[in-house]
């Protein structure tokens, strides 16, 4: 049965959804609509709502962030929060880490008393390659003559992932535990998670004072809805017959809480932390923009000052810090506790803790007599900026490279881009949000159709239609061209055994290095132009589509293709009817994934060069504009909530047509 | 690092005693820095003499638009590089708005303009003039402009009002604004290779000085009111008819309450100023010598003590 309805690879539900009339009257209207644009006898106020009905919300929203503010004192409250304890955490690990002068007044730690210690821990939690991975990484930082900035980087890290930790923790308890909370945060976190970054940084700045307090504070935030997840699906998941033993040694609810639900929910718990981890050491890297020091601002400084070899080895630093960590927290998601026999001396249950306490101080007391062991200055390190910017110019002025990047540069700008743009522009924007609530219906059915029509209906009374096409524009065709790429390069890999390792390894590092690195190549290869954003968009959104093209290849049930082997289907047979088709569902995920990775990064490409949102959301950060930063903001996660709620209504529904759930 | 601290608070005491910096507050001094190099090096700079002088600097990143807002309200007690042209328009709100005040011009002039690389002459040998710009509009062009010559503006929100002068002065050339300065350097990086002609927008001090020589535009000269007054200019009809100024103001910037909280500091800060080649010397150490912000620091002041002691000298009796 699920291999017969699978036969249409077009991608809806049945063959009937073609001749739905819901579907052929939307899209009649709005070709209707079109058509009279056309012939010139629309009424305006359905080509673009007018200036005069589109209400002040930026303006009322300064009025109650204002009244919030200060008539009702909440800047008091949070500029204590930032002055006092925060402040106080921040300027803590400051000093151990790079020596700020502030309490304790011992700092900085020498980079081989920490390398050493990290190293031990590599080693509990995963062994020699743990080991070498975890010190190595700092190893490189300080030999690269990267270690202040990057411990500036960690200093912020080591407090807002604990905070993102625990106030996760605690909201996704409180979902768990009553439904009215679970209903409240569930839209609010779907928000959080398309709301662009810039959005995160104004309030933040505004509320917490400038630097790494705002830079702490918009970190946290960032990180805490997938901790939320997390939490609420591990508890959701431990298993009655648990509960049940609990239950029966009389444990109070807060002992069934702390000493059954939560170890039983460990792993997902462990997983929620390597995902707050993850998004912290992201966010840490683009709080630069707000006035953080570290990697970040160092990333764009050098940017700024055209120093591509320097930038590449900031990013190399950031993609080892990120896959240390994320192996570090992984592995220790894998390793189950370790109970010690009774008896066992104290020295013996803690040894890795002892010998790396052990290496610390004997590395510390070193670094007292040898200098280079407590710092490595700028002259002494390995740096190769210079050879790497070298090697990029020679690398453009080959005539090769210039000739097929000026033929695409004017084939994808003149003949496709800028066509597609000014047609998207054209359609008058009752007819649009027509098209839109066509396209979700077709794809999600009638809950998303819904939804996309008030979302988009909200966007144009925002008074920020035109900006908002071409976002989407953008978005749109990087998505297309992503799966050009992304797709077919999936479906090459997934053939094999040995390719689909090495492409996902590709994929991670392309997704941890700091998005706006690749800006600046985007711009040297296709000059400041669409190209160049649209490019600088494809690199982020085609990892997504590979990694799960592979994936939902890799995961077919071998009953199926077996099934079909003994059908007699040829190989082209089984990859276009069988693999592919039952792949679809996951290949949605991956694909509504590059759609939010686009949404992303279109508000990066700002610093391009755009006439889209993000440019005008770079605008606000200079100044006060809370209002216009949060209808802008708003506006970019309703677009993305449209496509994420139709795809992933899609594949729910595919899946359960294709028995995979 | 930390030996030269020690060193400099040694030398410090010795040099002038404990009385200089016995009224000057303890807590840090908060110095911006923002993403360009003759900035962050002259904060150093600065934040070290302090540091000779006994006293406690802190460095905060910050927008450059931003600052002075922050300064209006104390989170910083001074700003080193006011541009006339790229921040007067924020310079002058804050000093509207109060909190903070003009302490003083360096003696370095700033100029931003349409700007190109030098290799740009070859194909348009008329340059500098800006009709002569004009007549080669074409070989500026590029497959999104058509004929029209393009020219690459900065930023929207620097306000640079490249298509206004475009079009009141009848040019043929398309306006294209980058996103951000990277933005601006990986154009003129890009077009280095085989050296294509571009012209953008740059200005002066700048580290691109010394990695690209080239040359500003000459657009009619700047009378006052150009942008106010239509009538003002070759064009009798239209704004922005003219070139900007080429000597505008570097300035620094204090807070209000900074005279009395670090007297002597700023007493020092108000002697500062700063010439054209030494900043120029300044952002070089950095962007060309690699060196990071502090060590240039370092090194700028051990080659220029006769420049910085008489201001730290004057304000310590």
């Amino acid at each position: 049965m699920a291999v017969t309805s699978t036969a249409d690879i077009g991608g809806h539900t049945d063959q009937s959804a073609k001749r739905d009339p819901v579907l052929i009257g939307l899209l009649a209207a709005a070709f209707v609509l079109m058509a009279a644009y056309a012939l010139g006898i629309l009424p305006t106020w359905l080509y673009r709502v007018p200036e005069e009905w589109i209400p002040p919300t930026a303006e009322m929203l300064d009025v109650v962030f204002a009244f919030v503010q200060n008539d009702l004192g909440l800047i008091h409250l949070t500029r204590f929060i930032a002055e006092g304890p925060l402040e106080f955490l921040l300027d803590a690990t400051a000093n151990l880490l790079y020596g700020k002068r502030r309490w304790p007044y011992l700092g900085p730690i020498p980079w081989t008393a920490i390398a050493a210690a990290t190293a031990v821990l590599g080693y509990y939690l995963g062994g020699w390659k743990m080991a070498a991975l975890a010190g190595g990484t700092f190893v490189w930082t300080a030999l690269i003559g990267q270690w202040d900035i990057a411990m500036q980087t960690m200093s912020v890290l080591i407090v807002a992932a604990p905070f993102a930790f625990l106030i996760g923790l605690l909201l996704g308890i409180a979902a768990w535990k009553y439904k009215w909370v679970d209903r409240l945060i569930k839209p609010i976190l779907s928000i959080l998670q398309t709301l662009p970054f810039f959005t995160y940084l104004l309030p933040a700045v505004i509320f917490f004072k400038v630097g790494p307090t705002a830079g702490a504070v918009a970190t946290i935030i960032y990180a805490i809805p997938p901790m939320i997840l997390m939490t609420t699906l591990g508890l959701k998941k431990v298993s009655p017959e648990v509960v049940e033993a609990g239950k029966m040694s009389g444990c109070t609810r807060w002992q069934m809480l702390t000493r059954v639900y939560l170890p039983a929910a460990r792993t997902e718990l462990l997983v929620g932390v390597n995902q707050v981890i993850m998004l912290c050491l992201a966010m840490v890297v683009l709080t630069a923009f707000i006035g953080m020091p570290g990697l970040g601002a160092k990333l764009l400084a050098m940017m700024g000052s055209f120093k591509l070899g320097r930038s590449f080895e900031i990013g190399i630093t950031i993609v080892l810090f990120a896959i240390m960590l994320d192996r570090l927290s992984k592995a220790w998601v894998e390793k189950q506790p370790y109970h010690h026999e009774k008896g066992t001396p104290w020295w013996q249950q803690h040894a890795y803790l002892l010998g790396g306490v052990a290496l610390f101080v004997i590395f510390y007391i070193l670094a007292q007599f040898i200098d280079f062991f407590a710092e490595i200055g700028r002259r002494q390190s390995f740096s190769k900026g210079k050879e790497i910017d070298k090697a990029i110019k020679g690398f453009l002025a080959i005539e090769g490279v210039n000739a097929v990047t000026d033929w695409l540069r004017w084939f994808l700008n003149v003949k496709v881009l800028i066509p597609f743009r000014n047609s998207l522009l054209w359609i008058p924007t009752s007819a649009f949000i027509l098209l839109i609530t066509a396209l979700t219906y077709w794809i999600g059915g009638k809950r998303p159709a819904i939804w996309g029509f008030i979302f988009f209906t909200i966007i144009a009374f925002s008074g920020w239609w035109d900006r908002s096409v071409i976002t989407l524009y953008t978005v749109i065709s990087a998505v297309i061209i992503s799966m050009l790429i992304g797709i077919p390069l999936g479906v090459f890999a997934a053939r094999s055994a040995k390719w689909p390792r090495r492409i996902l390894l590709a994929c991670d590092t392309a997704q941890t290095f700091p998005s706006f690195i690749y800006l600046i190549p985007a711009i040297m290869l296709f000059g400041v132009n669409d190209v160049a954003v649209v490019f600088a968009i494809v690199i982020f959104t085609t990892v997504p589509l590979t990694r799960y093209t592979i994936e939902g290849l890799r995961t077919v049930p071998p009953e199926i293709t077996e099934a079909a082997d003994m059908s007699g289907a040829t190989r082209r047979q089984k990859r276009w009817s069988v693999q592919l088709p039952m792949a679809l569902p996951t290949m949605a995920v991956g694909f509504n994934q590059a759609i939010m990775f686009a949404f992303f990064m279109v508000i990066i490409a700002a610093f391009i060069g755009t006439q889209d949102l993000g440019q005008e959301l770079q605008r606000t950060l200079a100044g006060t504009e809370l209002g216009k930063n949060i209808v802008l903001g708003l506006n970019v996660s309703l677009m993305a909530l449209t496509f994420d709620l139709a795809v992933m209504s899609w594949a729910e529904n595919r899946k359960k047509v294709l028995g995979l759930t | 690092m930390k030996k030269l601290t020690l060193l400099a608070t040694v030398c410090s005491v010795a040099m002038m005693g404990a009385a200089a910096s016995a009224k000057d507050s303890d807590d840090p001094i908060v110095i911006p820095i923002h993403n360009w190099s003759s900035q962050i090096v002259m904060s150093n700079v600065v934040g070290q003499m302090f540091e000779e002088m006994g006293l406690n600097v802190e460095f905060i990143t910050t927008d450059s638009q931003a600052v002075y807002e922050s300064v209006r309200l104390g989170d910083v007690a001074l700003e080193l590089e006011v541009w006339e042209g790229a921040f007067g328009a924020s310079f002058r709100e804050a000093l509207k708005k109060g909190g903070l005040h003009d302490a003083g011009d360096h003696d370095a002039v700033t100029r931003e303009d349409w700007w190109y690389p030098m290799w740009t002459k070859e194909a348009c040998p008329g340059l500098p003039d800006w009709q002569a710009l004009n007549a080669c509009a074409a070989v500026f062009a590029t497959a999104e402009t058509g004929d029209k010559g393009r020219y690459l503006d900065g930023p929207v929100d620097w306000l640079k009002h490249g298509q206004e002068r475009v079009e009141a002065l009848g040019m043929d050339f398309v306006v294209v604004n980058a996103g951000s300065a990277a933005a601006l350097w990986a154009e003129i990086g890009a077009a280095e290779a085989n050296k294509t002609p571009v012209v953008v927008f740059n200005w002066t001090p700048n580290f691109a000085e010394a990695v690209w020589p080239g040359e500003f535009v000459e657009f009619p000269a700047w009378e006052d009111g150009c942008d106010t007054d239509p009538a003002v200019g070759p064009n009798p009809d239209a704004l922005y008819d003219c070139g900007n100024p080429a000597t505008g103001y570097l300035k620094k910037a204090a807070w209000d309450g900074m005279k009395d909280k670090w007297p002597s500091a700023y007493c020092t800060l108000t002697k500062i100023s700063f010439t054209n080649p030494q900043i120029a010397e300044m952002a070089k150490l950095v962007d060309t010598d690699e060196l990071e912000p502090e060590e240039a620091a370092e090194e700028w002041l051990a080659a220029n003590r006769a420049v910085v002691d008489p201001w730290m000298a004057a304000c310590s009796s």
